[in-house]
């Protein structure tokens, strides 16, 4: 077995790919210029957030993200090991390294890590509630963001006889650094908490790992998950609309298959309007959902692909038809817990040790609704309204001729998007002709044909020289990095005796027919009993849990999104395999033992 | 007045004085949930019924007048003859019907005719002058057949006349017409496979698991270490099995036509099988956990899965007693994990190198 993987420097582009290097920001290239450092540290891939190319400008949340966890470790709480993530892009694959801080600076860093993080734990509520009213109030001001084409004139009233003094060009240009703005304020809302929450999980997990050195990390995650979390309620809505519509008698609009006509349907009856005056109210801001990980511009939005919801509650209908269950098991996840916490509590050896317990314990339930809730709020709420936002620009530019239609913008590097503005703005100012409708299209055309060569090739799940020990506490937590995973990826990932080995994220054990999707699209292909093998899931593919008898996924720990659906779904889970969607092919009868985290290729 | 026979489920501290200290002991343990091998006990009325009906006290006052215990050829005389006259006198009707239909109904259960069952007598109380002499108190193991049983029960009452115990009596000054005994009828195990288990992993203690060993057969090649067995760890709180290890069992222990244990070879399928299926694993620690918490400390148990009784019904305990290795150890991890306030804790925890998963899962699992 290798003792390093290969050096950033040696990895080959892909064919066809050659100059990819021009779709993203020089800072974000691995260089010459910063070839000592780079060639020194451990880069993974980051297959649960960022698991397919990025398209120029889709690197922006990705830039914006682990720069604000990166300044939240070494700014705001000077995390005591940890300083932050180091991010790079290669063949258009997202890639992450973790930089511990100097050993020299730890001790200083501990008294003022004390402070601040026990400042944020001991007013946890106030804060967390004060997070909520932020959190609320950009998504306000996203919303707000008046992108809108360019007038013949400007209006009279509003712009001249009220004595504004400017004009659209520069509300337009100025709206999108607003949205950048806003955008990389988002990140910063995202982690002002999120390292504290695993840092106080962590301190549960350690405590457990002391006392009962073999417990499993799923009986951990059990005792602390929550079973009301907002990041279900898309789903519950789902589940409400589609009783709604049985129980008043208009379920069989859904027959139709198509939104279309199950909205005429609906349209035609007073109960058929009461659901859709129901659905509307839901979906602001529950179907603000994705169903990828809310990273892509070409994630689907529920809110604006209205079939995705409506197919879903079609069969959620079938499922009530047939006399079939929507309810999650809720009842019997909080008895399950409580009896977990019980148990522990009784077999630990003293009371001084229930103490610790119970107060390490209620320290992570507190910490811990932020952690699950966070996703809906930022990734797919706010993430929803500033891809609309971008779309909205797109369209402006499409109607220009920059570009083809409006998803071409995500083609444009964030930073290009200011001079193409300019552009756009100078030739409707003069008027004049603009250089873009002759220079973006075939940019565009090219960088196109780039990202589909880079999507060709799979990338290297790491580069460079790693540690002997994974201990970083959140690459474990959050990437699901381990030593383990780090030695499996240098044995490339070979399978033996057809046995595949991830995180038991999800209890239980289910055998049933693979089915191997590598995107949200393809989920309409999953039958029922299935068992669904994918790089990641994301929290908005819970309608289909009904329909599937277990998950595995490439990537993602205890705590990645998919982990934790599948927990409060009931449903066996395997994450973070490296290799399953590689190893099994759809049609294979496959076991997933979601307690001990193995996956079984029973026949082809 | 109770019942002649008492099954272990139907007892009741209430009638602990009729049903003597095995037979209350059986009887608590079948109620708490620890399954011992069923069975029934028979009231010290059934006894005193039929001393009754013999006029016992008269003979007894006859054979024991004027004895010299100093005189062991004299004692042994007169005992012996009210031994045979214990043996031989006529037992009333329904005492002797409910004692064959409680043996019938046991063999039902069993699923076996003529089930071979113990019959054990057992002493009143712990303080009463017999108890003192329980262990001389007669044993009958693989009994078969209600005439061997009913026999095998006078032969239990007439042990309360044994020389020893006789002579005891008379020194100590007791009546002999009041001695009474309750006799245990029992089934006997039949392994299919058998071994034991602990309440904690024993390698490091851990409290939140349970260790099965397991071999085919009887329990004596596991207990001794005759055998190497096959291992199974068990999580108490998630309930399912971490660990396996299926160990090559050349041999286990068996049944002889004459009612002993030999050790023989098993072919090398067999050999190789698991002795446990994974249900009758959760069944064991389950067990384990039950007694574990009905003796209040971690448990050292030996088990055995009957191959006569039915699924559900199957798994015995043959033993329990307290573990004593790691009880005595103070955990290691309570003086860090405890220590200071939250933050010192979690700044701790974020620099101990705790969360590579090899520490989490164990490497046994993945060899």
């Amino acid at each position: 077995m290798a003792d390093r993987f290969p050096s950033p420097f040696d990895i080959p582009t892909p064919e066809g790919a050659e100059g990819w290097q021009d779709l993203y920001a020089y800072s974000s290239l691995f260089s010459e210029d910063r070839r000592e450092y780079e060639d020194s540290m451990f880069w993974f891939q980051d297959g649960v957030h960022w698991p397919q190319v990025l398209t120029p400008w889709d690197a922006t949340f990705f830039e914006f993200a682990i720069t604000s966890l990166s300044q939240y470790n070494t700014r705001h709480l000077l995390v005591p090991p940890a300083n932050g993530i180091d991010y790079r892009i290669l063949n258009g694959y997202a890639y992450l390294t973790p930089v511990p801080a100097p050993e020299a600076e730890i001790g200083a860093r501990v008294e003022q890590f004390m402070q601040r993080a026990g400042h944020y734990f001991m007013n946890w509520n106030d804060l967390y509630d004060k997070w909520m009213v932020k959190i609320r109030d950009l998504v306000a001001e996203m919303e707000a963001l008046h992108i809108e084409p360019l007038p013949e004139v400007e209006d009279f009233e509003a712009v001249v006889a009220s004595g504004k003094g400017s004009g659209s060009g520069y509300a337009l240009i100025d709206a999108y650094y607003r949205l950048l703005s806003s955008a990389l304020k988002l990140w910063q809302f995202h982690f002002e908490f999120l390292n504290l929450g695993y840092a106080a999980y962590l301190d549960f997990f350690g405590f457990c790992k002391q006392v009962f050195p073999n417990i499993p990390d799923l009986a951990i995650a059990k005792m602390v998950a929550g079973v009301d979390v907002d990041l279900f309620r898309p789903d519950d809505e789902l589940k409400r609309l589609a009783r709604m519509a049985r129980d008043t008698g208009i379920g069989d609009a859904f027959v139709a298959g198509n939104v279309e006509a199950t909205s005429e349907n609906l349209k035609a009856t007073e109960a058929g309007r009461a659901w859709i005056a129901s659905f509307q109210e839901s979906a602001e801001p529950w179907f603000n959902f994705s169903n990828g990980s809310g990273f892509y511009h070409t994630d689907k939005i529920w809110i604006e692909n209205v079939e995705i919801p409506f197919d879903f509650i079609g069969n959620y209908i079938n499922l009530l038809n047939e006399g079939g269950d929507l309810a999650r098991p809720v009842a019997a996840i909080h008895a399950e817990r409580d009896r977990i916490v019980n148990e522990y509590t009784d077999l630990l050896n003293s009371d001084d040790e229930r103490e610790a317990f119970a107060g390490k314990l209620g320290l992570a339930r507190v910490v811990f609704p932020y952690v699950e809730n966070h996703n809906f709020y930022v990734e797919h709420w706010s993430h929803s309204v500033l891809w609309r936002k971008m779309r909205g620009l797109g369209q402006i530019f499409a109607d220009a001729g920059f570009i083809a239609e409006a998803n071409d913008i995500f083609y444009l590097q964030r930073h290009e998007v200011p001079d193409a503005l300019f552009d756009l703005y100078a030739s409707w100012a003069t008027p004049a002709p603009a250089r873009g409708p002759k220079y973006w299209p075939a940019k565009v055309a090219d960088r196109k044909r780039i990202v589909a060569a880079l999507k060709s090739a799979k990338p290297t799940p790491a580069l460079g020289v790693p540690p002997e020990v994974v201990t970083e506490p959140f690459t474990v937590m959050l990437w699901g990095i381990t030593s383990d995973s780090v030695a499996a990826w240098l044995g490339g990932g070979a399978s033996g005796e057809g046995g595949i080995k991830g995180f038991a994220a999800s209890p239980g054990v289910a055998e049933g027919p693979a089915r191997v999707i590598f995107s949200a699209d393809q989920i309409n292909e999953i039958q029922q009993g299935e068992i669904l093998v994918a790089p990641l899931t994301a929290p908005s593919w819970a309608p289909i849990f009904g329909k599937i008898g277990a998950t595995v996924t490439d990537t993602g720990g205890m705590m990645s999104h998919a982990a934790i659906v599948c927990r409060e779904y009931g449903l066996p889970a395997v994450t973070g395999t490296g290799f399953a969607t590689s190893n099994i092919k759809t049609g294979q009868r496959i076991r997933v033992d979601g307690s001990n985290g193995t996956v079984t290729i029973l026949e082809d | 007045m109770s019942s002649t026979i008492t099954w272990f489920e139907s007892y009741w501290a209430g009638i602990k004085h009729e049903m003597g200290g095995k037979a209350a002991s059986l009887g608590e343990m079948t109620g708490a949930g620890l399954p011992v091998p069923p069975g029934f006990g028979i009231s010290t009325t059934a006894y005193r019924r039929t001393a009754l009906e013999a006029d016992l006290d008269q003979q007894l006052a006859h054979h024991l007048n004027g004895m010299d215990i100093n005189d062991t050829d004299d004692v042994s005389r007169r005992c012996s003859a009210i031994r045979d006259i214990i043996r031989t006198m006529p037992m009333p009707a329904e005492v002797e019907q409910a004692i064959r239909a409680g043996y019938l109904e046991l063999s039902a259960r069993s699923g076996v005719t003529d089930v071979p069952v113990a019959v054990r007598s057992s002493a009143t109380s712990e303080d009463s002058p017999d108890a003192s002499f329980a262990g001389e108190h007669d044993t009958y193991l693989w009994v078969r057949g209600g005439d061997a049983v009913v026999d095998a029960v006078r032969r239990c009452w007439a042990s309360l006349f044994t020389d020893r115990a006789t002579c005891y009596r008379v020194e100590m000054g007791y009546e002999h017409r009041t001695v009474e005994m309750c006799v245990v009828v029992q089934k006997m195990v039949r392994p299919k496979s058998a071994g034991v288990a602990f309440t904690l992993n024993p390698t490091d203690g851990d409290r939140s698991q349970i260790a099965i060993d397991s071999a085919w057969g009887f329990g004596e090649g596991v207990v001794s270490g005759e055998i190497t067995p096959d291992n199974f760890l068990i999580d108490k709180v998630v309930r399912e099995i971490g660990r396996r290890v299926v160990s090559v069992k050349e041999c286990e222990f068996a049944l002889t036509d004459h009612d002993t244990v030999e050790k023989r070879p098993l072919d090398a399928e067999r050999a190789s099988a698991p002795s446990l299926t994974d249900d009758e694993i959760k069944g064991i620690a389950a067990l384990a956990r039950t007694a574990e918490k009905h003796y209040g400390c971690p448990q050292d148990i030996e088990w055995a899965v009957d191959a006569d009784l039915p699924e559900g019904q199957n798994i015995i305990l043959l033993q329990a007693r307290p573990e004593t290795v790691w009880s005595k150890k103070a955990p290691a991890a309570s003086s860090v994990a405890t220590s200071g306030d939250f933050m010192s804790s979690i700044v701790s925890t974020l620099m101990s190198p705790l969360y590579s998963r090899s520490s989490a899962d164990g490497t046994e699992a993945s060899s």
